[in-house]
């Protein structure tokens, strides 16, 4: 069937803020969709408050809304559209919930909004625990044993014919939040309560275990006329137990025979069928009883997930662009294989490879919270390797983690404790794949090893292998090793760094000894085909065998390193960064070759760059790749920290390497040098100093006073940074951190209390600095940048200051001689300027800026980086700012039960949105409902400020006031505000009584809290207010400024509506 | 560790370690792009003459299970893998993959570049090769691999079918009758007659699982024989070599065609072709793949089919009685036929799986459909 002419537009949802659960693949799909549908020639609407995505870039929909994603502004957006179709199955669960939403709103209907790829009742049937289990019994398929509760009774009674272990599974949740096993009744009720409250419609699933099993999945696509196909088949290594977000995963499946194989074909073909999935993509996951071979359907989803973008990702076959094209009425035989070219889509995609994914986890951001994997998802990224043996692949992805690992150990890192290895390898933690090492190199047998951790014999065995081959390895050394063994070790996916490690020599004399001996990778096509059909797209991976496919061309090319897996601190925007890069290089002409391991990003995808290389982002991994391709340039700057911790070793192995050099980024980042490059400007930084042991760290927190800043060098995201108020503090801190990082110095800074913080994004060409942007942060100072909401233009900092800001930055670009993207962390305190840092690279908040100001600056970046000046490009300063544009973030406490719950100068946001509009209270509020927070339009607002802030107070607490506010504060403030005429209720600050602030915001007492800093004094009360305020979701708000701006955001929520604006506007 | 040499004709060479049993074998090299199933390759007689490239990464991981060997022995002259599992993990095996090579004297070569050897083979053309754990000189290999016979115009069902006829009543394990091969309602107890040029057993089994009582013939069994028999139903199975060769069967099917319902497979598919008077082509390299896409000429549906042949049949050949009525999505050969007025149809690929996807499961329902329908 050609593709459907009765509709011309279609709305596309995205899937909002990055989420544990739901990350950046959505983008990826999102972005495939899009791409897709407009090639049909359909007008496309696209909304998502999620600025960082590539899919919000103004060129890529005709309509680009970054707004809400809620019922009432997609309606508004609706409403203004007109779109013929709804596309709901590319925004993760996200996207489909809104659109059940908007379906049960009566929405979609007034508006005559036909839904594409799922109806409405086929994500019921799939969502919904009891109508798929009947759905099951339909077509003969056995589900767990399991029951629906809605409280805590029904779940009690249930779990006596489920039995214990019971696996309990709120509905409509992400990435299983709020589930888990009780292996006894007390978890039992405890996850059964928090489960009840997590769930939106406080429904729970209670369920037989299946802990043992093996699990798979199959990523299946069907069309309209009912042809099936299934893309690829998926192994957990981890068994049942551990969500498979959170599982080592191994395309194709490695233990099922033909028979096994095609009996899940069928099935997940059926299921998909009794489900009512009329066209698209589906996962549907299978347990399957080790001993007997007995099936369990888990569940399945009607829509791209997670796992197809790996599924994609894995086999060449693009699932959201034929899924995307399905929608519109083609059939799977109409549409052509993008990879061959010359073969249909309609196939099943065969591997002559190993794919294995690992997870990225990120537990050391949360203390506090159980490192333990279970039914709720943790990890916050993965990686992606392939190989042509599962050894090999697996190694890549182990050292594609980039967590200090080269491998599957016999890399020098330390055994786990012998102590505990029965416990890490019974319990399910990040830990394990590492103990199972340890555990091996202790003797410990496959059965033994088998029995703890119930993982396949199949996978223990290939483990097991490699032990035996490092034995071999061990008898020789460098000058002894035949080539041969050398090479049997790399084709089992050894890293140089290993190698050197087992054969008692340093990296660089392994590559030279291997490369004297001609061993080489090879480089293989991802071809759908296993060979049988030449590919005509350049997607390739490395491995050790005979022939290189690599091929590469004689023109002028460019290399862009992206940042590897999606970690707290580095994800999406980096991803935007690169493929920005490579936008603007395929522009001016040059071949263009991305290097990444990330399966969830858009510039993994093989139409993003000319070539992508889906590889290991090491400097071994990296090398291999320039040696064959031999680019002109290699770019590091946009893949965020990645890339440029391997620019000294690219640089000394004569890469070159363009933009802003090797030389100028330790500049930036080694403080010594630094303080010169800040003398020379005539710049401030806090008073600071730098420590290498403990003894010098007192004597310099001494000299700099209390409070201070303290981390270690080099670090991303803020990691181990802290603020410390005296010496006790201090000694504890080190305590950790020595633990953490015994070689590298540690930094403290004087910590400005109540200064304001900004963030400035600078392009550089050597000639001219163009500001691209400057984002004044809402939340106090103390707060890392990555987790404060912040505001784009200033709203509270004098012209004059910003001024200086400006002169500031293009001082220091000229300084550290910056060629590209720059970012400078500011402090205000009293009109002066401090410096805090600069770092010489693409930026987190690169995208938000962008799509505030309307220029692609890491594009503009990128072309400078290639000897483009800025004045070539015709920019010599940023456009004016259209109002104002908030970007707010979201935290994942839920997630990690336990862990303190407060925001500080550690990174721990995984994503954000953004809110423009016409006032900055407009922006806020949107920025909030973007994150999914809706402000209280009316209920309690509870204040306490510091001296200093409270005649700023009295104006704003009058507007709640008159807004219908009741007032709530301290007895300071309290008394305060009543002096000026304000009527007040007064409460107990947490350590003076009950009921005290914290009661009232447990019981739901109050809406909005504003509390700024009061000093040191008061630490644990703001400390125990905000906790709990986040707890409870309640808006906390730590300026007087931002206090004001939500009083005019609720002011214009209740006249009626914030207004919607496309970027296309 | 022994290590093996494959050496092809026109001069390439691939060294690997021996995994099997040890010796010379030779045959034409080709290539099988199945991702599972490699018990059921190595004892489908269709491979008969043929070292088998699989081009998965791993191979024998669950072992063998009794029940998915297609044939009491092993039939690919040796297998060629790149990474061999020792000892498997399955609740279904009961014995290494590496116990039955060994038990059963076939060679296997592992650790060998099986992407570059399939590469080459998409090339060059499936071409014939020897493999050699005992002449390890290049030079001497090569010119061995010269000297065997080609496929084309080799009768190598001969030697794979059975030479007794005997009756066969074992239908598809219960635990694997999915859906989508769930049975009829009504089981009838029809009689059909197959014609073995190198059956695979889940052809038997298929037609078991629907009601019917099963004799395998010998090939050479005369049309007069066999009807003597009494069949509602003639199936032409698959087997290896040449079909042009076999003029012995297709002067059979003429005789067949119009008496009895006949469908045919693979082999069976180009024999009948014949019968109806069209020739027969050798395919570059074949195809041997669980993954092929195949159209349904009359409703444009896709099936996923497994498939295993190097020769196919030139539609043009075919008279205009004939339809053709599915085409390979790949590259458009001829993937099924039917004729216009007489009962008899065939497939190219394995509607009984084994291994491969069952989407062509329904030709044997409607085998089953055309034998009501001659009887009634």
């Amino acid at each position: 069937m050609p593709k459907r002419s009765d509709i011309h537009s279609i709305l596309v949802l995205g899937a909002g803020p990055i989420v544990i659960g739901q990350a950046c693949e959505f983008d990826y799909s999102g972005t495939q969709a899009i791409k897709a549908l407009r090639e049909e020639g359909y007008r496309i609407i696209l909304v998502n408050s999620n600025p960082a995505t590539i899919m919000t870039d103004p060129s890529l929909a005709d309509r680009t809304y970054i707004e809400p994603l809620d019922v009432p502004t997609v309606s508004e957006i609706i409403a203004r559209e007109r779109p013929d179709a709804l596309l709901p199955t590319v925004g993760g669960q996200t996207a489909l919930n809104l659109a059940m939403d908007l379906h049960r709103a009566g929405v979609l209907e007034q508006y005559n909004v036909q839904m594409l790829g799922a109806n409405v009742d086929a994500i019921a049937t799939a969502e919904d625990r009891e109508l798929f289990k009947q759905a099951m019994d339909r077509i003969g398929l056995q589900s767990a044993r399991s029951g629906i509760a809605r409280s805590l009774e029904e779940a009690l009674e249930l779990v006596k014919a489920t039995g214990f272990p019971s696996i309990i599974r709120p509905s409509f949740t992400l990435g299983g939040a709020g589930g888990g096993i009780a292996y006894n009744a007390e978890d039992f009720r405890r996850i059964v309560e928090e489960g009840l409250k997590l769930s939106p419609i406080g429904e729970l699933l209670i369920e037989e275990s299946l802990l043992g099993w093996k699990e798979y999945e199959l990523e299946l696509m069907r069309d309209s006329a009912g042809n099936g196909v299934v893309v690829c088949s998926i192994e957990n290594f981890d068994p049942m137990g551990v969500h498979t977000g959170d599982s080592i995963t191994v395309a194709p499946a490695m233990t099922l025979s033909d028979r096994e194989y095609q009996r899940l074909r069928d099935m997940g073909l059926a299921v998909m069928e009794v489900v009512g999935v009329a066209t698209g993509g589906s996962n549907v996951q299978f347990a399957i009883n080790p001993h007997d071979g007995r099936v369990i359907v888990i569940e399945m989803n009607p829509r791209v997930s997670r796992s197809s973008a790996l599924a994609s990702k894995a086999t060449g076959f693009p699932i959201a662009k034929i899924a995307a094209k399905l929608a519109v009425g083609y059939t799977l035989p109409e549409l052509p294989n993008d990879i061959t070219k010359s073969t249909p889509a309609s196939f099943e995609p065969a591997l002559d490879y190993v794919v294995v994914k690992i997870p990225r986890w990120n537990f050391e951001k949360f203390p506090g919270s159980q490192p333990v994997l279970g039914t709720a998802m943790k990890s916050v990224g993965e990686a992606m390797a392939m190989g042509r043996t599962f050894t090999e692949a697996l190694q890549k992805a182990l050292r594609s983690l980039e967590n200090g690992r080269m491998g599957w150990g016999a890399d020098g890192s330390q055994p786990v404790p012998q102590e505990r290895l029965r416990e890490l390898l019974i319990t399910p933690t990040p830990q394990r794949i590492f103990a199972m090492r340890t555990a091996f190199d202790l003797g410990w047998t496959v059965d033994q090893i088998h029995e703890l951790t119930k993982i396949d014999y199949w996978f223990l065995d290939q483990l097991a292998s490699l032990i035996a081959l490092e034995k071999e390895l061990r008898q020789y050394d460098l000058a002894t090793i035949p080539a041969e063994l050398l090479l049997q070790a790399k084709r089992n996916g050894y890293s140089d760094p290993q190698l050197a490690y087992l054969l008692n020599a340093n990296a660089a004399e392994v590559r030279q000894q291997r490369l004297g001996h001609g061993i080489k990778p090879t480089y293989h096509h991802v071809d759908t085909c296993a060979a049988e059909f030449p590919a005509q797209t350049p997607y390739l991976y490395s491995s050790y065998e005979t022939e290189s496919e690599a091929n590469p061309s004689d023109r002028r090319k460019v290399m862009i390193l992206g940042g590897g897996p999606n970690r707290i601190g580095q994800g999406l925007e980096f991803d935007y960064c690169c493929c920005h890069a490579v936008f603007a290089l395929r522009e001016l002409g040059y071949e263009t070759i991305m290097v990444n391991c990330n399966p969830e990003t858009v510039s993994t995808d093989y139409d993003t760059a000319d070539r992508l290389y889906f590889e290991p982002l090491t400097l071994e991994d990296v090398l291999n790749i320039v040696d064959v391709e031999q680019p002109s340039g290699v770019l590091l700057q946009f893949g965020g920290q990645t890339p440029l911790k391997l620019a000294k070793g690219l640089e000394a192995a004569g890469v070159p390497l363009w933009g802003t050099s090797p030389a100028a980024i330790d500049r930036a980042e080694d403080r010594g040098q630094f303080g010169e490059v800040l003398a020379e400007c005539g710049l401030r930084a806090t008073p600071y100093g730098s420590a290498t042991s403990w003894d010098e760290a007192r004597a310099i927190a001494e000299r700099i006073g209390y409070p201070t800043m303290v981390r270690p060098s080099y670090v991303l995201g803020g990691q181990g940074m802290a603020i410390i108020h005296d010496q006790a503090g201090l000694d504890d801190y080190l305590r950790h951190i020595t633990e953490a990082s015994p070689e590298h110095p540690v930094l403290l800074d004087r910590f400005l209390e109540d200064a304001t913080e900004l963030d400035v994004d600078a392009v550089a060409d050597g000639e001219t600095v163009v500001i691209a942007g400057m984002m004044e942060q809402i939340e106090r100072a103390g707060i890392h940048s990555g987790d404060s909401a912040c505001v784009m233009p200033t709203v509270g900092i004098k012209p004059e200051v910003v001024e200086q800001l400006k002169r500031a930055t293009d001082k220091l670009a000229r300084a550290l001689g910056v060629v590209g993207l720059m970012n400078v962390q500011f402090a205000v305190k009293n009109d002066e300027i401090y410096v805090l840092e600069v770092n010489p690279r693409a930026s987190r908040s690169i995208p938000y800026v962008a799509k505030a100001s309307g220029v692609a600056w890491a594009a503009l970046a990128a072309k400078v980086m290639a000897g483009v000046t800025l004045k070539q490009q015709g920019i010599s300063s940023a456009p004016e700012l259209r109002g104002f544009h908030v970007k707010e973030v979201v935290l994942p406490w839920r997630r990690f039960p336990g862990a303190t719950i407060a925001l500080g100068p550690e990174m721990r946001s995984t994503g954000e949105a953004m809110g423009s509009g016409d006032s900055f209270g407009a922006a806020f509020a949107k920025a909030q409902a973007g994150c999914g927070r809706s402000l209280p339009t009316s209920g309690a607002i509870f204040v306490s400020v510091n001296d200093h802030d409270k005649p700023a107070l009295v104006p704003v607490a009058k507007q709640y006031s008159e807004l219908g506010f009741k007032v709530i504060a301290t007895a300071g403030t309290a008394q305060y505000l009543r002096e000026q005429g304000l009527k007040v209720e007064s409460i107990y600050k947490v350590n003076e009584g009950r009921p005290n602030a914290a009661d009232y915001i447990i019981n739901g007492q109050v809406d909005i809290i504003v509390n700024t800093p009061l000093g040191r004094a008061s630490l644990f009360d703001e400390q125990a207010i905000r906790q709990t305020a986040l707890r409870q979701g309640v808006i906390s708000i730590t300026t007087v400024a931002s206090a004001a701006a939500v009083a005019d955001a609720i002011q214009a929520l209740r006249e009626g509506g914030l207004g919607v604006r496309a970027l296309q506007d | 560790m022994t290590r093996a040499l494959l050496a092809l004709e026109d001069g390439r060479t691939f060294w690997g370690r021996a995994v099997g049993a040890r010796g010379e074998r030779a045959g034409e090299v080709v290539f099988n792009t199945s991702m599972t199933g490699y018990a059921e390759i190595l004892t489908d007689p269709s491979y008969r003459g043929q070292l088998v490239t699989l081009t998965a990464s791993h191979i024998g991981n669950y072992g063998i299970d009794q029940l998915d060997l297609e044939a009491a022995t092993p039939w690919a002259e040796a297998l060629i893998v790149r990474a061999f599992t020792e000892r498997p993990s399955n609740w279904r095996s009961s014995e290494s993959l590496s116990e039955l090579l060994a038990r059963r004297g076939v060679m296997a070569v592992a650790d060998l570049d099986t992407r570059a050897l399939t590469r080459h083979i998409r090339a060059a053309g499936a071409m014939r090769a020897v493999l050699s754990t005992e002449d390890l000189d290049p030079a001497s290999l090569v010119a061995k691999a010269q000297a065997i016979p080609v496929m084309e115009g080799r009768d190598l069902a001969s030697d794979v079918g059975t030479q007794t006829s005997y009756e066969w009543h074992e239908g598809t394990p219960t635990d694997f009758t999915t859906l989508q091969l769930a049975l009829p309602e009504a089981i009838h107890n029809r009689h059909v007659v197959v014609y073995d040029f190198g059956v695979k057993r889940n052809t038997l089994r298929r037609l078991v699982d629907f009601g019917c009582k099963v004799t395998v013939v010998p090939n050479r069994t005369s049309a007069e024989e066999s009807l003597a028999l009494k069949p509602d139903g003639v199936l032409i199975s698959n087997g290896p070599g040449d079909p042009a060769t076999l003029e012995y069967a297709v002067d059979t099917i003429r005789n067949l065609i119009g008496q009895v319902p006949v469908f045919g497979i693979c082999l069976g598919h180009q024999l009948i072709g014949q019968a109806l008077g069209g020739t027969t082509f050798k395919l570059p390299f074949g195809h041997h793949a669980g993954n092929h896409p195949v159209f349904d000429t009359s409703t444009g549906k896709v099936r996923i089919t497994a498939q295993n042949h190097g020769f196919a049949l030139d539609p043009a050949s075919l008279p205009s009685d004939v339809n053709v009525t599915e085409v390979s999505g790949n590259d458009q050969t001829c993937e099924g036929l039917q004729h216009q007025s007489l009962p008899v149809f065939s497939v190219q690929y394995h509607p009984e799986a084994g291994p491969g996807p069952h989407d062509g499961d329904e030709h044997f329902r409607r085998f089953i459909a055309l034998v009501d329908q001659q009887r009634n």
